[in-house]
C-alpha cells in the first residue's frame, strides 16, 4: 500500500461507520478485501463472486477487461461490492487514502441500499456466496462426469446463457403456479353475475381451456423449457435452473442501477463532507467525487442521474421553491424520510417516472434520438413539449426495459410440439442476426422447432428455427 | 453499530488465485476453432502474405460471439446533451457501440462483439497445418541426419542393466520394507510374544524388489534441411494478379516447410525464355517482358539442385507457377525436364494461374503435364485467391516419402 497502512483503513472505517450510523443508514456486517489490480479484474470478470461455476465466457470478459485496462482505454472501478450478508467489497490496494475512504463510504451506501430496496428481497442475500459455490460444484461436477464433460455442458450452458435474461422482470410480483392459473381460468370463465339476466340473451359459456401449455404466457424460457421439454437429462435441467437463479440475483441489479449508484454516491458525499477532512484529502475529494458523478455528453451516466435526482428530491422536501409548492403542495414528510422512503419503494422505472421532473431534465439537457440514415439525430429535448416523450425513451432504455420482451405462447403449436413464442413489440425492432442466433439456441434446448412472432418494419413476422434451419415468414 | 472487517491483501494469494486461467484456455481454445473455420478466408487476405513470422495480425472472428435477444438499429434511445440540445442534431453513427447504457450488464446492444483477435503469423500458420488433417504427412518420418548424441537421466526403474543400478535407492527400498516388515509383524502377533523376531532381524536380504536402476535415455537430435524451389514464369503475360496468386501459393509452402524442417532454405528462380536465380524483392516485384520456355526454369533448378542441395542430404520441394503460355516448341523439353525434376524432388508442383475466364483463349500446359506420371508430381489451377488453400491442400497430399539415404 502506497503511503498508508491497514491500521488506517481499519481507523478511517470506525469513523465512516459512526456517521453510517449516524445517518440512519442500515447495513449489513460489511467485508472489505483488500486486492491488487488483476484480482480486481478476476472479480469483475466473474461478478464479483468469490466462487462461480466456470465457462469460457468468463475467460473472454476477463480478456477483455485486461486488454482494455493494459491499454489505457478503461481503468477499474475503485470498488466492487456484492449484494450479500455481510456484504464483500474489494478495494484496491493501490489506491489513494482518499480514494478508500470515498470508496470504502461508497460501498456502505450500496450496502444499505441492497439490505433496504424491495428489488432485493428476492436474492437471498444470506446465502448468496454459498449458492453460488453450491453451482460452481455442480457444474463442475457435470465437467468432470465422463458421461457429461465440458462440451456437452458448454452446449447447454452457451445456449441457457443466451436466454438467460429473457425471464421475469418484476420478481417482487409472485409468479401463479399452474393450479393457481387453473383456478383462475376457471373463474374467469364463470359467468358473470348479471341483476338483468332475464331481459338480456344468455351468456355463452366458453370452457376454460385448462390443459393449454402454458395457460398465461410464460416469460421464464429456461424455467418453461427445463419444465416442460420431457427429453432433458437431469443435469441439464439443473444447469437451467443455475443459470436461471444466478439471472434472477443479477435482476435487481439491472433494475436499480441508476438509484443504486445514485444513492451510494448521495451518501458518500455526505459521509466523507462530516469528516472534516485536512485540506489535501478533502481536494482531492472534490476531485475524485466529480469524476465520479460528472455527466458524460452523449450517454447517460448512472452516477450522474441517480445523484441529481436524490439530491433534487431532497431539496424539494427541505426547501422548495415557491413555484413547487404551488404545484405539488406542501412537502408532508422531511426530506430525510421522502429519500429513506424512496430507497425502499422504488425501481429504476418508478423512481425516473416519479421523481425526474421537467426542471431538472432541462437542467441535465436530456434529449431523445432516432436514427435516420446512417445518423442518430435528436428527436425531442426537454422542453416543455417534449420531456415527457423523453422521459418514456429515457425509461425505455434503462435495466431490463432495454431487453424485449419474449413470452412463450404455446407449447404445441400447430401440435406437433413447435414452441411459440410472442416478442411484446413495442416499437423497437429485434436485431435480425442476433434473433436468428438465440432461436438457434432456444431450438437446442426445445429439441423441436421454435417459431417467434415479431414484427419487422411494420409487418408481423413469423421467425422459424427447425432441423432446417433459420427462415422468415411473413403472416397476414 | 454495523460490524465490518478487513481481509489484508497477501501477494501469496493474489499468485495462487488466478481463477480465470481455466476459462480463459478455453476461450482461446474457441477463438482457434474460430480461426480454423475461418482460415480460408483469411489466407485469402493480402494482408498476411510475405509477412514476418513473429507479427501480430488481426483475424477477425465471428464464433465466440454471445448472441441474446436484443434490439435493432430503430430502437432510438436517450442521452444526455452538453446543454443546447437541439431537435434534429445529429448526435452520432448508428451501429456503434458506446450510445445508451455502456456498462450495463446485460449487454443491450448488438455491440463490436465480432471482434478481432491478435494472433502471431506463426500460431496461425501451426492453425492452417492443424487444418490441413493430413495424418500421415505427420508421421512421416524426415531424412534427418542425426546431430546429437547426448544421454539424458530420466528417472528410476525397477530393471535395468548391473553398472546402472543405484545403491543408495537400492539399499534405501530395503530399509523401507524392512521397517514395514517389522511392523506388519508386530501388527499381526499384536500383544503376543516377539520371541523368534530377534533371530530374523539379524538377517534382512536384499530382494529383487528393492533394486532400483538409472534410467538413461538416448537424446537425438536431428537435423533435417529442405530447400524450397521457387520457380516463376516472369514472361509478360504475368500479371499483378497472377503474380499476387504465385506469391500466396509459394508464402505457403514456404510457412509450411519451415514448420517442418529445421534448417529451410529457398531459392528463387525467375525465367521467361531464359532462368535465373534471383533475390525475392526481384523475383515478386520485377515484370520481364517476352515468350516463355519453361524448361528453362526447370534446367535452372536441376542445375542449383545438383550445385548447391544434393538430394541425399536435402528434402527437395520444387514449385513451378506459371500461365502455362508456353512455346509450342519447349512442350517436349519442358515434360522432360519436368520428370528429372520430379526425380530428385520430394515434391515438385505446378500451378497454372488463371485468372477467372482467361483459361478459355489461353494455352495451357496442364494437358501436356497430364503426360507426365511421377506419383510426386503434382498440378493445380489456380482460378481465384479462393482457389489457393484447397489447392495448396490436395498439392501437399502428394508428399512422398523418400527412402533415406
Amino acid at each position: 500500500m502506497a503511503n498508508y497502512e491497514l491500521q488506517d483503513l481499519i481507523d478511517w472505517d470506525a469513523r465512516i461507520r459512526d456517521k453510517v450510523e449516524e445517518f440512519g443508514l442500515d447495513c449489513y456486517p460489511q467485508e472489505f478485501e483488500i486486492c491488487d489490480h488483476s484480482g480486481m479484474l478476476g472479480y469483475m470478470a466473474y461478478s464479483g463472486m468469490p466462487s462461480h461455476y466456470p465457462h469460457w465466457s468468463y475467460g473472454k470478459s476477463y480478456e477483455k477487461l485486461k486488454t482494455l485496462y493494459d491499454h489505457g482505454v478503461s481503468g477499474l472501478p475503485y470498488e466492487m461490492v456484492i449484494n450479500a450478508n455481510p456484504a464483500i467489497a474489494y478495494l484496491m490496494r493501490d489506491n489513494t487514502l482518499l480514494l478508500q475512504i470515498l470508496t470504502m463510504a461508497h460501498v456502505y451506501g450500496h450496502n444499505d441500499f441492497f439490505k433496504n430496496n424491495f428489488t432485493y428481497r428476492t436474492t437471498r442475500a444470506d446465502l448468496t456466496v454459498e449458492t453460488f459455490k453450491a453451482h460452481a460444484l455442480r457444474v463442475r461436477r457435470y465437467t468432470e462426469d465422463p458421461s457429461i464433460g465440458v462440451d456437452l455442458v458448454e452446449r447447454v450452458l452457451d445456449a441457457a446463457h443466451a436466454l438467460s435474461w429473457q425471464c421475469r422482470r418484476n420478481l417482487a410480483i409472485r409468479k401463479l403456479s399452474r393450479d393457481e392459473q387453473v383456478a383462475r381460468a376457471i373463474e374467469a370463465a364463470q359467468p358473470r353475475s348479471d341483476p338483468f339476466k332475464k331481459i338480456h340473451r344468455p351468456q355463452e359459456f366458453r370452457e376454460p381451456e385448462v390443459h393449454r401449455v402454458p395457460l398465461e404466457p410464460d416469460e421464464d424460457l429456461l424455467l418453461f423449457i427445463r419444465d416442460y421439454n420431457p427429453f432433458l437429462a437431469e443435469w441439464e435441467k439443473d444447469l437451467l435452473t443455475i443459470v436461471d437463479e444466478e439471472a434472477k440475483y443479477f435482476i435487481p441489479m439491472m433494475e436499480t442501477k441508476i438509484m443504486n449508484e445514485g444513492w451510494a454516491s448521495y451518501w458518500h458525499k455526505k459521509i466523507v463532507e462530516s469528516l472534516n477532512l485536512e485540506q489535501g484529502l478533502h481536494l482531492e475529494f472534490i476531485v475524485r467525487h466529480n469524476q465520479v458523478i460528472r455527466p458524460i455528453p452523449g450517454q447517460i451516466n448512472p452516477y450522474h442521474l441517480g445523484f441529481r435526482i436524490w439530491e433534487d428530491l431532497y431539496r424539494r422536501y427541505t426547501d422548495p421553491t415557491p413555484e413547487e409548492i404551488k404545484r405539488d403542495g406542501a412537502p408532508n414528510k422531511s426530506g430525510r424520510e421522502k429519500l429513506f422512503e424512496a430507497r425502499e419503494v422504488e425501481r429504476d422505472t418508478s423512481f425516473i417516472r416519479r421523481y425526474l421532473t421537467e426542471d431538472l431534465m432541462r437542467e441535465m439537457d436530456l434529449f431523445d434520438y432516432q436514427a435516420r440514415g446512417g445518423d442518430l439525430v435528436v428527436n425531442k429535448v426537454s422542453d416543455p413539449d417534449g420531456w415527457r416523450d423523453v422521459k418514456e425513451t429515457l425509461i425505455r432504455n434503462i435495466g431490463t426495459n432495454a431487453i424485449p420482451v419474449i413470452k412463450v405462447e404455446d407449447a404445441d403449436f400447430g401440435h406437433n410440439h413447435t414452441l411459440y413464442l410472442k416478442h411484446y413489440h413495442d416499437g423497437r425492432d429485434l436485431h435480425l442476426e442476433y434473433a436468428e442466433k438465440t432461436l438457434a439456441y432456444l431450438q437446442r434446448l426445445w429439441g423441436r422447432e421454435c417459431v417467434l412472432e415479431t414484427i419487422l418494419q411494420g409487418k408481423r413476422s413469423q421467425l422459424c428455427y427447425n432441423e432446417r434451419g433459420f427462415s422468415i415468414r411473413a403472416l397476414k | 453499530m454495523v460490524d465490518s472487517i478487513f481481509r489484508e491483501y497477501r501477494p501469496s494469494d493474489a499468485e495462487r488465485s488466478d481463477r480465470s486461467a481455466g476459462d480463459r484456455l478455453r476461450h482461446r481454445q474457441k477463438v482457434r476453432e474460430a480461426i480454423r473455420e475461418n482460415i480460408a478466408d483469411i489466407i485469402a487476405e493480402e494482408s498476411i502474405i510475405g509477412k514476418d513470422r513473429d507479427r501480430v495480425i488481426k483475424v477477425p472472428l465471428r464464433g465466440v460471439k454471445e448472441y441474446r435477444f436484443v434490439f435493432g438499429d430503430n430502437s432510438g434511445g436517450a442521452s444526455q446533451g452538453d446543454g443546447n440540445t437541439k431537435p434534429g442534431q445529429v448526435v452520432g453513427k448508428t451501429g456503434r457501440e458506446g450510445k445508451g447504457q455502456g456498462e450495463d450488464m446485460a449487454g443491450d446492444r448488438p455491440g463490436v462483439d465480432y471482434y478481432e483477435t491478435d494472433v502471431t503469423l506463426e500460431e496461425l500458420v501451426e492453425i492452417m497445418f492443424e487444418d490441413l488433417e493430413l495424418p500421415n504427412l505427420e508421421r512421416r518420418a524426415l531424412r534427418e541426419i542425426e546431430t546429437e548424441r547426448a544421454s539424458k537421466r530420466k528417472g528410476y526403474r525397477h530393471v535395468g542393466i548391473r553398472v546402472r543400478l543405484d545403491k543408495r535407492r537400492t539399499a534405501r527400498q530395503r530399509v523401507m520394507r524392512k521397517l514395514a516388515s517389522i511392523r506388519s509383524a508386530e501388527n499381526r502377533a499384536g500383544a503376543g510374544a516377539a520371541d523368534g523376531e530377534e533371530e530374523e532381524e539379524r538377517r534382512f536380504p536384499f530382494h529383487q524388489d528393492d533394486l532400483r536402476y538409472k534410467h538413461i535415455e538416448v537424446d537425438v537430435r536431428e537435423e533435417s534441411n529442405a530447400v524450397v524451389i521457387c520457380i516463376m514464369d516472369t514472361s509478360g503475360s504475368m500479371d499483378t494478379m497472377k503474380k499476387y496468386l504465385a506469391r500466396s501459393f509459394f508464402f505457403l509452402l514456404y510457412q509450411f516447410i519451415s514448420t517442418r524442417y529445421r534448417n529451410v532454405e529457398i531459392v528463387f528462380i525467375a525465367h521467361h525464355t531464359e532462368a535465373r536465380e534471383v533475390t525475392e524483392e526481384e523475383f515478386f516485384h520485377k515484370g520481364e517482358s517476352g515468350g516463355t520456355f519453361i524448361s528453362s526454369g526447370y534446367q535452372k533448378a536441376l542445375e542449383i539442385i545438383a550445385e548447391r542441395y544434393h538430394p541425399s542430404l536435402w528434402n527437395v520441394y520444387a514449385f513451378h507457377c506459371s500461365d502455362g503460355d508456353n512455346f509450342d516448341s519447349d512442350n517436349p523439353a519442358a515434360l522432360r525436364a519436368a520428370e528429372d525434376l520430379a526425380e530428385v524432388c520430394n515434391l515438385f508442383g505446378y500451378g497454372e494461374i488463371k485468372p477467372l475466364g482467361s483459361r478459355y483463349y489461353e494455352s495451357s500446359m496442364l494437358n501436356i503435364f497430364r503426360r507426365l506420371e511421377a506419383p510426386n508430381f503434382h498440378t493445380v489451377l489456380i482460378e481465384r485467391k479462393e482457389d489457393i488453400w484447397p489447392s495448396f491442400k490436395a498439392f501437399l497430399a502428394k508428399d512422398r516419402v523418400k527412402e533415406s539415404a
